[in-house]
């Protein structure tokens, strides 16, 4: 068994690899038709087998050729930032744009190494009124400004 | 000169006072996003898309195109004051500039890049008018075939000049194309890919996709890295140019424009490769070459000039012929797509209006900020006192905001922070977004065309060889990859070698 010498090409190739392999799975359902009469199945299944191709590439030459380790992952900023912004989005129409603000800068902030709560909330509500003042009253978007508005 | 009358048009278009505000608008956000690292220009349009919904579409592309050029603007104002590029495509301004400025000659660098862009971006102009008719006239000659290979030879194009592995920039290419036919198949009305979510019927937003790789992706990137940054202060004594550093830089500008301006047209070209071929031309020519390095006045007049005249000019394929070459470009199908504007040869003649009317607003756009910049630049570096920490969760707002007004639902913003997470393990894998971006806003093209090209073969393949612009632009692209991928085979068998 060979020995895996470039970690980031062969988890690259075997992402490609799955990702071609699930496109003709999934595409399957789609009628594929002829060349002259292309279904709608026809051009997901030569993308998947050009996936499955390249990733196959990249999987077998990170066999061959050394590379350099996969890098730390770190979860924590990951988490944070894409946490609160899908918790914005989830209560903005509930809370309305000023306190999904707040909330959101608060939140998001903590993902820095510098975090300091108190400062946090004053910029949250200085973005707020400026989020409420561009947004809501400049730009006409349709959101509420303050909770149990329509 | 049929030109200059068109020029006409589009300068009475650009110069009414809505699309002055809107160009104006454009380039000052531009200069801020091009001063503060940590945002691209392709986030920033991203963020801004959804707000131009009610404008009319040339204000609209008027005020996104102003990112573009604004940024390359804004970004070499830090790399000179506090030798902090706050765009890729100033990385080599750096170099010089921030060596002159270290010897007390900050103002003739900001003076010398900001009079040669404003020249280049003025000669760009002027180049994007005159080859736009001869270039949209072939374009409408292309049949299916042809729009399929020149698509082919785009894309490839894109990749081969990207950093990076090719195998990797073509696999992001064909994942783009399969996230661009996701949704209701105009053909058959079959839903492809969708997992039954009715919000997916639609397709995937632009928005959605280059804001969570290019926007999210990046903050999270920048978070986990060391986010101290160091802000020296220089001092600026005001803004002069001796005629000898005049003398010396004039060349440089000149070299630049051309060479910026050609880089610009190609697939994959634009601001950054212009600055870096720029600087290492200049370096090759100069008399001194151990002066760069140390505040040589050509390093900064020459890729500052290059990167401008290459933004311009890259808008030469997405305007002729509706391929994007770079992923602001993509960003800039997205929002014509947007406005209901098929990008493509025929916007000329559909849309007269809208095609010179951007083209003028351009060389607007360069003046203003040329004018408006130097006074400005004490706002710019007080901007870069504010620290990372504030930052980031602004720019997450005005995202949250922006990808969530698209539609209104919560479900494009869960979708964006799955690209996020996408954009985070594609970086750690060191697969490059741009491609993937530019696969996905050509995706249900290169399908369509596809498609109709073997409808009208009866299904045989060979059309694309026999008929001749389209072998020539399939045989282009396969030099290409030929030439990229020979010298990596070489390196590999050594590396074998050296391993046996």
């Amino acid at each position: 068994m060979a020995s895996i010498r470039n970690p980031r090409d062969f988890v690259a190739g075997a992402i490609f690899i799955a990702i071609g392999i699930a496109t003709i799975a999934l595409g399957s359902r789609y009628t594929l038709g002829t060349a002259a009469r292309m279904g709608p199945g026809y051009f997901p299944r030569i993308l998947g087998i050009l996936l499955i191709v390249l990733g196959g590439i990249l999987a077998l030459r990170a066999l061959r050729v050394r590379g350099a380790p996969l890098p730390p992952f770190h979860w924590r900023p990951l988490v944070i930032v894409l946490g609160s912004v899908v918790l914005f989005g989830a209560i903005v129409q509930k809370v309305g744009v000023a306190l999904a603000t707040v909330i959101l800068i608060v939140t998001a902030s903590a993902a820095s190494r510098e975090f300091r709560p108190r400062e946090s909330l004053v910029v949250g509500v200085a973005l707020a009124a400026l989020a409420v003042g561009v947004f809501v009253v400049g730009l006409q978007l349709q959101l509420p400004i303050w909770p149990g508005q329509p | 000169m049929e030109v200059f009358q068109h020029l006409a048009t589009g300068f009475g278009v650009a110069l009414t006072a809505v699309n002055l505000l809107y160009a104006l608008i454009g380039a000052l956000l531009g200069t801020l996003i091009g001063v503060l690292p940590g945002i691209g220009p392709v986030a920033t349009i991203a963020m801004l898309l959804p707000t131009t919904y009610a404008l009319e579409p040339v204000s609209a592309l008027i005020m996104l195109a102003g990112i573009y050029y604004g940024a390359q603007y804004g970004g070499s104002t830090t790399a000179i004051l506090v030798n902090m590029p706050g765009e890729s495509s100033s990385v080599v301004t750096c170099l010089d500039g921030y060596q002159m400025a270290r010897k007390g000659q900050a103002g003739a660098a900001l003076a010398i890049a900001a009079l040669g862009s404003f020249f280049a971006g003025s000669c760009a102009t002027v180049l994007v008018a005159a080859v736009s008719l001869p270039l949209s006239a072939l374009a409408l000659k292309f049949g299916p075939a042809e729009y399929f290979s020149l698509m082919v030879l785009g894309l490839i194009g894109a990749v081969v000049l990207a950093h990076g592995s090719l195998v990797k920039a073509i696999a992001m290419i064909v994942l783009g194309l399969l996230l661009g036919i996701v949704g209701t198949d105009v053909n058959s009305g079959v839903e492809r890919f969708t997992f039954d979510i009715p919000e997916l019927s639609d397709g995937i937003g632009v928005v959605v996709v280059a804001m969570g790789l290019f926007g999210f992706a990046e903050i999270i990137l920048n978070l986990e890295s060391n986010e101290k940054r160091e802000v020296i202060r220089t001092r600026l004594k005001g803004l002069w140019l001796t005629l000898a550093q005049l003398k010396q830089a004039a060349p440089a500008v000149l070299r630049g424009t051309a060479l910026g301006s050609m880089l610009g047209v190609l697939p994959g070209g634009g601001a950054m490769l212009s600055s870096f071929a720029s600087y290492s031309l200049e370096k090759k020519l100069a008399r001194d070459p151990s002066q760069f390095g140390h505040g040589a006045i050509q390093g900064v007049a020459g890729p500052e000039s290059a990167n401008n005249a290459g933004a311009q000019t890259s808008f030469i394929p997405l305007l002729t012929l509706g391929i994007p070459e770079n992923a602001v470009m993509a960003m800039m199908v997205g929002a014509m797509t947007i406005h209901n504007i098929q990008p493509g040869p025929q916007v000329m003649t559909s849309n007269p209006q809208l095609f010179w009317g951007l083209i003028a607003s351009m060389w607007v756009g360069n003046l203003m900020l040329v004018v408006l910049n130097l006074p400005l630049i004490g706002i710019w570096i007080r901007l870069l006192t504010v620290p990372y920490r504030i930052l980031y969760p602004a720019i997450l707002l005005f995202c949250g905001i922006g990808v969530y007004t698209v539609n209104n639902t919560s479900f494009d913003v869960m979708q964006t922070a799955f690209f996020g997470a996408l954009g985070v393990l594609f970086a750690k894998l060191e697969c490059e977004p741009a491609p993937l971006l530019l696969g996905f806003v050509l995706g249900p093209m290169m399908e369509e065309n596809l498609r109709r090209a073997l409808l009208l073969s009866r299904g045989d393949p060979s059309v694309f060889a026999t008929r001749p612009i389209s072998a020539v632009l399939l045989a282009a692209a396969i030099v290409l990859v030929l030439v990229i991928a020979l010298p990596n085979i070489r390196r590999q068998r050594e590396e074998a070698f050296q391993e046996a």
